[in-house]
């Protein structure tokens, strides 16, 4: 037996020994204390499911990025403000519902991805990781301040008429609009499952993934399905954007939680795999909203950054590890 | 004497360089890249800050203890990844992510005043017992500088030493080094612990140079970003890296911020940008793309490569 897998038996019995004892001889007072949570744990739950499936959404674009091109991406937070910038404007603008607009941001984010690869990340692929990391890095401060000098650092909101609404099943409240974003996210997510596993060019991406050279031998042109999965990893991301600004707040900042969150769930995932990402991205969503309810004032994300800490540690790989193990 | 902005500038030219090198020792030489370093300067500040502000104890005794409570917190989280062989971009990622759980912990905590930040309070004139100087910028030149020719010292030393070689090695091929009986565990605690006391010590001068600190200013990802960002564009694990990068990104980010606060009248197209916070950190943006793209090597390195060439050609030439 290993020490990693004693260490880890260890916790496991210490957890259940703690928990044994709270039934045993504190059933009472946690019986009171369930009362009174109940409901505020339930629906913390059901809300941190719910954007838990944007964070997937966000989360599977970082990690075909990293899966194809094996680049990290700093600037994919970022990346997402210009899909929520972009929802703020048309529906100021031109009145388009943000659902609507997504018709504009993911062609418009699409081609920005395919930019950005060409022009900036081309040059270093294949250089050392602090190469990439810091490049990704200068990109998302150039994005973050233009739109801190366009649209300066004030809060910014869009409110639809289903902004406020919501739905009740039993006791437990729904928002509208966060149900509308999981469904739209999940849609996506389905959507881009078929698109990797029933088309040519899926078909092409995973090669390039799993073995690029192979790939070239095989006549793929790999240079391309870099460009591709990276405005594919952007236009995902923009999506996200799109879909919270019915009741998410967009500040030049905003990008910086969803950066470090999506690198939580790449990580609590598996680096490079999609269905990973899905279940990381639910995972943390119910993670950081059950924080909310047990960790005092902001410290919500502490859970996050703990579950976090505890699988590089544990199980670096993440839970769905890719099978070429790369 | 220089002007008070020249004077200040030396000052944080030397701070940046003093705390790239190091992040430097740790991720240059020892070859393990931390992305949260502002976890160490962070306990660095708020340790000798607290000993101030609740004992009213010397920062000068302050210092020593935030390195050594920044080396605690170095050592914990280093014998973390590294006894369960966390590398690479997972070391990266564990270190971003001590240095939030610090910053969100420090943002909730009451005996460091949450998010409001600790004031050093001012008793007027200058000291050098209580390591503050109001009227006066020129001690903490001194000081700084002091800190800068120790780090080059320390650096130096290492390099000379054994020490030197298992860090080159370990960087170079942990399983190759491993082979040849480098103990790869005890070798990067050494790294991690020189590294984070210093980056400590950088806390406490920071402190008593702004005599204000708050979780985001010291455990800010910002704090970490610009530590790295010196040393890489100067040369990564060279010894005069971050000097050299701090030596030109740090005025071309005074001097920009300037520039946009108060544009020159021979420069129009600035006058719309007046005041508007952000067009610096922008231009900051596009240097290091620039950098990244073109100079991989950072500014040294494409340095000694020309005058390797030049060296190359002399040769040919005789």
């Amino acid at each position: 037996m290993t020490t990693e897998k004693r260490l880890g038996l260890f916790i496991a019995i210490l957890a259940v020994g703690f928990f044994t004892y709270l039934l045993v001889f504190h059933s009472q007072s946690l019986a009171a204390w369930w009362r009174i949570k109940r409901l505020v744990v339930v629906q913390s739950m059901v809300s941190g499911l719910l954007i838990g499936g944007v964070y997937a959404l966000i989360a599977i674009g970082l990690t075909m990025i990293f899966g194809v091109l094996n680049i990290i991406n700093f600037a994919h937070g970022t990346l997402m403000t210009v899909g929520m910038y972009t929802t703020l404007c048309t529906y100021n603008f031109y009145g388009i519902d943000p659902y609507l607009s997504l018709l504009i941001t993911i062609p418009l984010l699409f081609l920005l991805g395919m930019f950005i690869q060409r022009v900036i990340i081309r040059p270093v692929m294949g250089s050392p990781m602090h190469n990439q990391l810091l490049l990704t890095m200068g990109l998302s401060l150039f994005i973050m301040n233009l739109f801190l000098v366009i649209f300066r650092a004030e809060p910014m909101t869009l409110r639809t008429s289903y902004s406020g609404s919501r739905i009740f099943i039993g006791t437990i409240m729904i928002s509208f609009p966060r149900l509308a974003a999981f469904g739209a996210a999940l849609g996506i997510v389905v959507l881009l499952f078929l698109i990797m596993h029933h088309t040519d060019l899926g078909k092409a991406i995973r090669a390039a993934a799993d073995d690029s050279d192979g790939a070239a031998l095989s006549g793929i042109n790999v240079k391309r399905m870099y460009l591709v999965t990276f405005g594919f990893g952007t236009a995902l991301v923009g999506a996200a954007g799109s879909m919270v600004m019915p009741f998410f707040t967009v500040t030049p900042h905003a990008g910086e939680t969803f950066n470090i969150l999506s690198y939580v769930i790449v990580v609590l995932g598996g680096m490079g795999s999609i269905s990973g990402a899905l279940i990381g991205g639910l995972i943390v969503g119910l993670t950081e909203s059950l924080g909310a309810v047990f960790l005092p004032g902001s410290s919500k994300l502490v859970g996050v950054f703990f579950l976090f800490i505890l699988i590089l540690l544990f199980k670096p790989e993440g839970l769905m590890a890719r099978r070429t193990g790369r | 004497m220089l002007s008070p902005f020249l004077l200040r500038l030396a000052i944080l030219i030397l701070f940046w360089a003093y705390l790239g090198q190091c992040w430097n020792i740790l991720s240059g030489y020892a070859g393990q890249f931390s992305f949260g370093h502002a976890a160490y300067f962070g306990l660095g500040a708020y340790t000798s800050t607290l000993l101030l502000v609740n004992h009213g104890l010397t920062p000068w005794v302050g210092m020593l203890a935030g390195g050594l409570v920044a080396m605690s917190g170095g050592l914990f989280i280093g014998f973390l990844c590294f006894r369960y062989k966390v590398r690479g971009v997972y070391f990266a990622l564990a270190t971003l992510a001590f240095a939030e759980i610090l910053r969100l912990i420090a943002i909730n905590a009451a005996f460091v005043r949450k998010s409001m930040g600790i004031q050093i309070p001012l008793r007027g004139g200058n000291s050098w017992l209580r390591f503050q100087f109001e009227t006066t910028n020129i001690p903490y030149y001194y000081i700084i500088l002091a800190m800068v020719i120790g780090s080059i010292i320390v650096v130096h030393v290492i390099q000379r030493d054994k020490l030197g070689y298992y860090f080159k090695a370990i960087h170079q091929n942990e399983e190759a080094a491993a082979a040849l009986g480098v103990n790869l565990l005890r070798y990067k605690m050494v790294a991690m612990a020189i590294s984070c006391f210093m980056t400590g010590i950088g806390g406490t001068f920071y402190a008593q140079y702004f005599f204000f600190i708050d979780p985001d200013l010291v455990f800010g990802p910002e704090v970490s970003i610009e530590m790295l960002l010196r040393p890489i564009l100067g040369g990564v694990g060279v010894v005069w890296g971050p000097l050299v990068g701090a030596l030109v990104l740090t005025p071309l980010s005074e001097v920009t911020r300037g520039l946009i606060r108060n544009p020159p009248a021979f420069l129009p197209f600035l006058f719309p940008l007046k005041g508007r916070s952000g067009v610096d950190i922008m231009l900051y943006g596009i240097i290091v793309i620039i950098v990244i793209i073109f100079m991989q090597h950072g500014l040294v390195g494409m340095i000694m490569a020309k005058r390797r060439k030049w060296a190359r050609e002399r040769h040919g030439m005789e």
